[in-house]
């Protein structure tokens, strides 16, 4: 029964059914929105479809390369892969080692076939055809030895009957063993790969941060480190990694530079950085570096990657006390503005000059837009026209009360809590289109100055241990498959006679040749090779020709 | 930046090549439609024995009769045949003005002219084309030209009309070596797997026909052996059948199964290394090689239809109609990734990168 089940799920009928299955069970991955790829995408597809959202959720489509069934999938495929390929290597080893089969009783029922006859003695036209047959695995059986010579060549047309059946010697010949190496090959690295990509997903990581490029309001860098997991925004970790031994990095970005064409398409990204790595972490020792889209940093396993940029608008804010402060914050690109609009809120939780509950009642928020290069739309509507910052401004709305930071909840670094505005926590004051150098005054004669930007960066670590051994057997995949492709197995056969020619009495005996040819796969191109394989009992023997075995 | 002149010759070239195109469509058909209801060849006889055979229980298969010569037709009429020759002659000339085309915009933006639908699109129908005009010098199968131009003409429409855009630079992040050899090794091996996907629609055509075929002649032999049913002659209404029906005039299921095999065989090792080239830009790109980005995965559906195709002509019971059936969906999952995931669903992958 197991044993059963076993030879069912290793035959090549149920591995192509659960090939399909697998082709099959990708598609939601890619027609469905995905946790793992886009979040936000993901929520707003379960608000929009309450009733059936949650179950295809339950049910793991939204992360189907992690679902159970799309697991159970690949392992059954690759067990039966396994379960496939021991066996089939056992077999060609054996194959190595035995000669090529005997011929069949009639060659003239194979696909290919044909019948010569030629001078010379059985043992000659065999020296010859098998001196032909260079670089074929070959063998020569003397008369008999298949037991059915006579039978068949008594079938096939014509008056000439060999003299005796026990004259006849056959050759058998197989050539193309090189195609089961390739495909056992390709097969064997689909299971390499599989092992490789795995183990990526185990020992592996992933984490992205946003850095400001410069220096900030003090006049120090922003310097990351990769020590601990918290130190990034979003840090996804293999399934066996805990965050206690990364290995550490740290980077700066001195400047940032994106190039454009006249039309505001982008052409070119640079972020100048240094980093330190290994032993050098927290010492003076930094490697300045340039980084590029598509031209990731590499430290040793760590990889640094340039993702995206964006703008750091800066203010300065004089409180009712007098007491002057700087404030910067990072926006957010507005989704698909080509023109880097981009949207924020400078939160300040600890205005100066109050103490107690009045803190919580003066808090401030700017919430906003900045256009690199501004436009107003109608001569009020914030627009940008530009991607890169030519002629930078702001819209702001200041609020301004209880932020609603301190019950807990997390908040979104580039919004405001707005349930805090509707319930009149935080009361929206003044609004105010701000150029650089440009003030606005609120009631309480706090003066809000929008005082220049910086740009920022967002920067992927990537740390993947096997990815090296994911593209060797990658490669040898690609180097098995075409050799299983391009490589005909194939074989021939050679039967012959000794002419029973009563007709003249030459003096050279003369010999009927059948041959058979069989290629395993395909049989298309086989055909011209053939043609050249049937001529071959017809050549002149060479000399010093052997008559190998 | 851009060369306009060259811009604008690209641009010329290819209407010229939609031109040729549509016009080569037409003497196709002419060509298609004028043959004459042919006798079954040698290849197509021997189908029919077999598919006989089979259907008395015996177990014979497709793959026996293995020595297959050049299939002979008695030739169309005259007509006929000077517009298959035309048709010929201005695929040659149309593909010129594509592969033409494709240069001058390289040429004009001083890059691999891949880096938007309508190049894509563009180059797509320049290789099916240079790959079926080899099919054609090989196979001389020149009435599944109508079957191939259709694809391609209508492609080359679309690029013409929907994904038009003017020649321009690139977004950095498309600029990666990676990313040219990925794109322009997925496009050739798309181009192929149109042919395959040719190919094996017709045989799923034909062979439905030979199947009507073996029924007829099965009602004539029943009719003959039929007590007082010797006034129908054998093979009379086969002939009929033959020659009422455009699919006779298609190549025998021998050739047909053979073209879309062979162009699988070149074009699922290049569509392999495809991905694997992509893998890399993947790597350099978003920092890790494979993502299951939608792209990416129906990238893998389709390299996992395509394995499956090859497995199944090595499985019993899977040969001949099935398989072709597996090469027709293979060949719609690549059409749905190049025309639905870039316009429907979009991720990282939709040619807005990092901007
Ligand atoms: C993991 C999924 C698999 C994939 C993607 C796959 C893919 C392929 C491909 C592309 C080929 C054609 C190239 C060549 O001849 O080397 C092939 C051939 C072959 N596969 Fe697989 N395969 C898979 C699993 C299996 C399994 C489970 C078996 C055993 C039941 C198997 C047995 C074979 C055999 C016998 C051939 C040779 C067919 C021939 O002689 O033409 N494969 N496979």
């Amino acid at each position: 029964m197991l044993r059963n089940l076993w030879r069912q799920l290793t035959s090549m009928r149920v591995a192509l059914v659960l090939l399909f299955l697998l082709a099959l069970a990708s598609l939601p991955g890619a027609l469905l929105p995905q946790w793992s790829l886009n979040q936000s995408k993901t929520a707003q597809y379960l608000l929009d479809h309450p009733t059936l959202g949650p179950w295809l959720d339950r049910l793991g489509f939204f992360d189907v390369f992690a679902s159970p069934w799309y697991s159970a999938i690949y392992l059954l495929l690759f067990t039966s892969l396994v379960g496939c390929l021991l066996p089939r290597c056992w077999e060609f080893a054996q194959q190595l080692r035995t000669p090529p089969v005997a011929a069949p009783r009639n060659l003239a029922r194979l696909p290919h076939h044909a019948r010569v006859e030629v001078t010379g003695t059985p043992d000659e036209v065999a020296a010859r055809i098998d001196a032909g047959l260079r670089g074929w695995r070959r063998t020569v059986r003397a008369g008999g030895a298949t037991g059915a010579g006579a039978a068949s060549d008594g079938r096939s047309p014509g008056s000439l009957v060999p003299r005796s059946p026990d004259s006849s010697v056959t050759v058998s010949a197989e050539k193309g063993y090189l195609r089961e190496v390739g495909n056992l090959v390709f097969h064997l690295s689909l299971l390499g790969l599989l092992l490789a990509i795995a183990a990526g997903r185990l020992f592996g990581y992933e984490g992205s941060v946003i850095l400001n490029a410069g220096q900030d309001l003090d006049g120090n860098p922003s310097v990351f480190c990769s020590s601990s997991p918290a130190n990034y925004d979003n840090f996804r970790p293999g399934l066996t990694i805990d965050g206690t031994d990364l290995s550490p990095f740290c980077v700066q970005v001195d400047s940032f530079h994106a190039g454009y064409t006249d039309l505001g398409q982008a052409v070119e990204f640079d972020a100048r950085v240094q980093y330190q790595a290994g032993d050098e972490v927290f010492s003076d020792v930094w490697h300045p570096a340039n980084l590029q889209v598509n031209d990731p940093l590499r430290m040793g396993g760590e990889r640094l990657y340039l993702l995206g940029h964006g703008f750091t608008p800066q203010f300065q804010v004089t409180w009712p006390d007098g007491t002057q402060r700087e404030y910067e914050q990072t926006f957010q690109p507005e989704n698909g503005d080509p023109n880097f609009l981009s949207s924020g809120a400078v939160k300040i939780s600890d205005p100066p000059g109050y103490v107690g509950d009045e803190v919580r009642e003066h808090q401030l928020a700017l919430v906003g837009l900045f256009a690199p290069t501004a436009w107003l739309q109608d001569g009020n509507f914030l627009v940008s026209v530009f991607p890169e910052p030519t002629d930078p401004a702001v819209a702001i709305q200041a609020y301004r009360g209880d932020l609603g930071t301190e019950d807990g909840t997390a908040q979104s670094v580039f919004t405001i809590d707005t349930d805090q505005v509707d319930n009149g926590e935080l009361v929206e004051l003044d609004r105010a289109n701000l150029a650089i150098g440009e003030s606005m005054t609120l009631d309480d004669g706090t003066v809000i100055t929008f005082t220049g930007f910086r740009e920022w960066v967002s920067l992927q670590t990537s740390y993947d241990p096997a990815q090296t051994w994911a593209l060797v057997f990658a490669v040898l995949l690609l180097i098995g498959l075409m050799i299983s492709l391009v490589i005909k197995r194939r074989r021939v056969w050679y039967r012959i006679a000794v002419l029973d020619d009563a007709g003249s009495e030459s003096a050279r005996p003369r010999c009927v040749v059948h041959v058979g040819g069989l290629a395993r796969t395909d049989q298309a191109g086989y055909g011209e090779e053939f043609d050249r394989l049937a001529a071959l009992p017809d050549r002149p023997v060479e000399p010093g020709a052997r008559s190998g075995r | 930046m851009v060369n306009e002149a060259l811009a604008r010759w690209s641009d010329l070239a290819f209407e010229a090549a939609l031109a040729g195109y549509v016009v080569a469509l037409a003497c196709y058909a002419i060509d298609f439609a004028a043959r004459r209801g042919a006798v079954p060849t040698e290849a197509e006889a021997a189908s029919v024995r077999i598919r006989q055979a089979a259907r008395a229980g015996g177990t014979t298969t497709l793959e026996a009769p293995g020595h297959i010569g050049t299939v002979q037709r008695r030739t169309a009429r005259p007509m006929a045949e000077r517009f298959g020759t035309a048709a010929v002659v201005v695929t040659v000339v149309a593909t010129a003005a594509n592969l033409l085309s494709v240069l001058f915009r390289g040429l004009a933006v001083s890059r691999l002219p891949l880096a938007n639908m309508y190049e894509y699109a563009s180059a797509i129908c320049a290789i099916a084309m240079v790959c079926w005009l080899i099919v054609l010098a090989r196979t001389k199968a020149r009435a599944l030209g109508l079957f191939v131009l259709l694809p391609v003409t209508i492609l080359a429409g679309v690029a013409f009309s929907v994904l038009y855009v003017p020649a321009g630079p690139v977004v950095p992040a498309l600029n990666s070596y990676w990313k040219w050899i990925h794109v322009s090794t997925v496009s050739i091996s798309s181009s192929i797997l149109l042919v395959t996907g040719a190919a094996s629609v017709l045989y799923l055509l034909r062979s439905r026909y030979e199947r009507r075929l073996v029924a007829d002649q099965r009602a004539v032999t029943d009719a003959a052996a039929a007590p007082g049913g010797g006034d129908v002659f054998p093979g009379s209404v086969t002939s009929v059948a033959a020659d009422r029906s455009l699919l006779s005039r298609l190549p025998s299921l021998a050739s047909l199964d053979r073209i879309a095999y062979r162009t699988a065989i070149v074009a699922f090792p290049i569509y392999t290394f495809a991905l694997i080239a992509g893998a890399l830009w993947a790597e350099v790109a978003w920092g890790r090689y494979w993502g299951w980005d939608p792209k990416e995965t129906c990238a893998f559906v389709s390299w996992v239809l395509y394995a499956g195709y090859l497995h199944a002509r090595a499985t019993a019971g899977w040969r001949g109609r099935p398989a072709a059936w597996i090469a027709v969906v293979g060949f719609a999952s690549i059409i749905f990734n190049l025309f639905f995931i870039n316009m429907v669903v979009s991720g990282l992958h939709s040619y807005a990168g990092l901007n």
